[in-house]
């Protein structure tokens, strides 16, 4: 199964796309969906800093294997929309407990809320950051393949596949669009002006886009489309895959032994 | 808006995967073989639009358009923003894996609440009115998602509270630019393709 890689996500997401020889972009899709899934599942019911510290560290160890470029890996696993960020500073100082530091407003901060705060800033970018290296090193109609072998419903799976192939298209659009108004001396400001021309950008988008579905539709249905899009047959598990899935399952269990005290870090 | 994993607690997390995976089986069943690829292009162009930075003073804000979504999907808004949320966080690292179900819903519920309400109106209505109808539209669906935010925030435990209510604050600039916006758009729709508010809502 060899996709060139969609160049529509890549290059709206300026995606660090992996290199195809990379360790883990070898495995079955469906089992880098499983692996980040589970992890997702167990790390978010993680509490004791250890298990989550632990948590990151395998996924930067993972990252290593993965071929994505680092820094800019990393740079995106830890954005976050700023009243996530907001919270993380407020939560020492809003969760009663025991104090820990007292600010010269009189603001005291408790030591639950300082581990609260590191608990969901180490899970969330353990989560994330695992995601990406599994699952966002793959081709993105690869995913909806994976998706669709995983028994996600058929409509929800074509309609991913649509979106994948048709952000590049209205993105390069949008550009052209962009381009046009840039041509005609128009920046964007704080002013109504702006907001006017933007939302005749977006309501212009729309309008093409539509029309470009209708062209899209009669094309498909020329050609017989009875929606059912054949999804890729050659997913299956090979002894790599195996040995993966026994490691990670290795993995998660030591998580879950750190958490309850089983296991501890010498 | 994103909530990251690990921000909110285990029942808000069941209770938002649950709604969502109810509001996109919804979706599926309004979006029938010949809506398929309207839904997906649409969701496409939603998705681009969400990259467009409006700027702020001396910074800037991205758009959501939930508003708009809904006003153009109906239904539909929950599977298209879904997979839109579902990308971001694989391919742009936004938001997080277990949280996507409330995140789903804090964008895709108001979109669909105010898809149902202003729709029909805005179909019988003249341009301005349509345009005014269409700021109502984009504004009070952004604040919906701030309400719904901020509900998992505060139900979460005491200490999240005071954030709860900055996400509220927060949304308020983001509600005025989105209202205008979505007015303008909505305007430039009804003048050019009045049908597109027809072709995938009705269900």
């Amino acid at each position: 199964m060899t996709f060139a890689p969609a160049p529509g996500l890549a290059t709206a997401a300026a995606t660090p796309v992996a290199p195809p020889d990379a360790l883990l972009t070898r495995l079955d899709p469906r089992l880098r969906v499983g692996a980040a899934l589970a992890f997702a599942l167990l790390v978010a019911a993680l509490s004791s800093l250890a298990a989550l510290g632990a948590a990151l560290a395998s996924a930067l160890a993972l990252m290593a294997l993965s071929g994505l470029a680092p820094r800019a890996t990393l740079r995106r696993m830890a954005a976050m929309d700023g009243f996530i960020l907001i919270m993380l500073i407020l939560l020492p100082f809003t969760t009663p407990g025991a104090p820990i530091a007292t600010l010269p407003g009189g603001l005291t901060a408790s030591q639950q809320g300082l581990h609260l705060a590191i608990d969901i800033a180490l899970t969330a970018n353990a989560v994330i950051l695992m995601l990406m290296v599994l699952v966002g090193t793959m081709d993105p109609v690869t995913l909806g393949h994976a998706l669709g072998r995983l028994r996600v419903p058929a409509a929800l799976v074509h309609l991913m596949l649509f979106t994948v192939r048709y952000i590049e298209v209205l993105r390069a659009e949008q550009a052209r669009m962009r381009q046009a108004m840039k041509a005609r001396g128009f920046r964007p400001r704080t002013d109504l002006h702006t907001l006017r021309s933007l939302g005749y950008l977006v309501g212009m988008l729309l309008v093409r886009a539509f029309e470009r579905s209708e062209r899209i539709l009669q094309a498909m249905k020329c050609r017989g489309f009875t929606g059912h899009l054949p999804l890729l047959d050659d997913m299956r598990l090979r002894r790599a895959d195996l040995c993966f899935a026994l490691a990670f399952a290795a993995l998660l269990t030591a998580l879950a032994g750190l958490e309850l005290g089983l296991v501890r870090i010498a | 808006m994103h909530i990251v994993d690990g921000a909110v607690s285990g029942p808000i997390v069941a209770a938002g995967a649950l709604l969502s995976a109810g509001g996109i089986a919804l979706g599926l069943r309004a979006m029938t073989l010949d809506r398929i690829p309207t839904a997906g292009v649409l969701a496409a162009s939603f998705f681009v639009a969400s990259l467009i930075h409006v700027p702020v003073g001396p910074s800037s804000v991205h758009l959501i358009l939930n508003g708009l979504a809904g006003l153009v999907l109906g239904w539909a808004a929950f599977p298209a923003l879904f997979v839109g949320l579902v990308l971001q966080a694989v391919f742009f690292g936004f938001g997080g894996v277990t949280v996507l179900g409330i995140n789903t819903l804090a964008i895709a519920l108001p979109a669909v609440l105010i898809g149902a309400a202003l729709r029909p109106l805005i179909a019988g209505a003249g341009p301005a009115r349509a345009a005014v109808l269409g700021g109502i539209g984009g504004a009070g669906a952004l604040a919906l998602t701030g309400v719904v935010i901020a509900a998992a925030l505060a139900l979460t435990g005491a200490g999240f509270v005071p954030a709860a209510k900055l996400v509220l604050v927060a949304h308020l600039p983001v509600m005025v630019i989105e209202g205008l916006l979505t007015a303008a758009a909505v305007g430039l729709l009804h003048r050019v393709r009045p049908d597109l508010f027809t072709a995938l809502a009705t269900s």
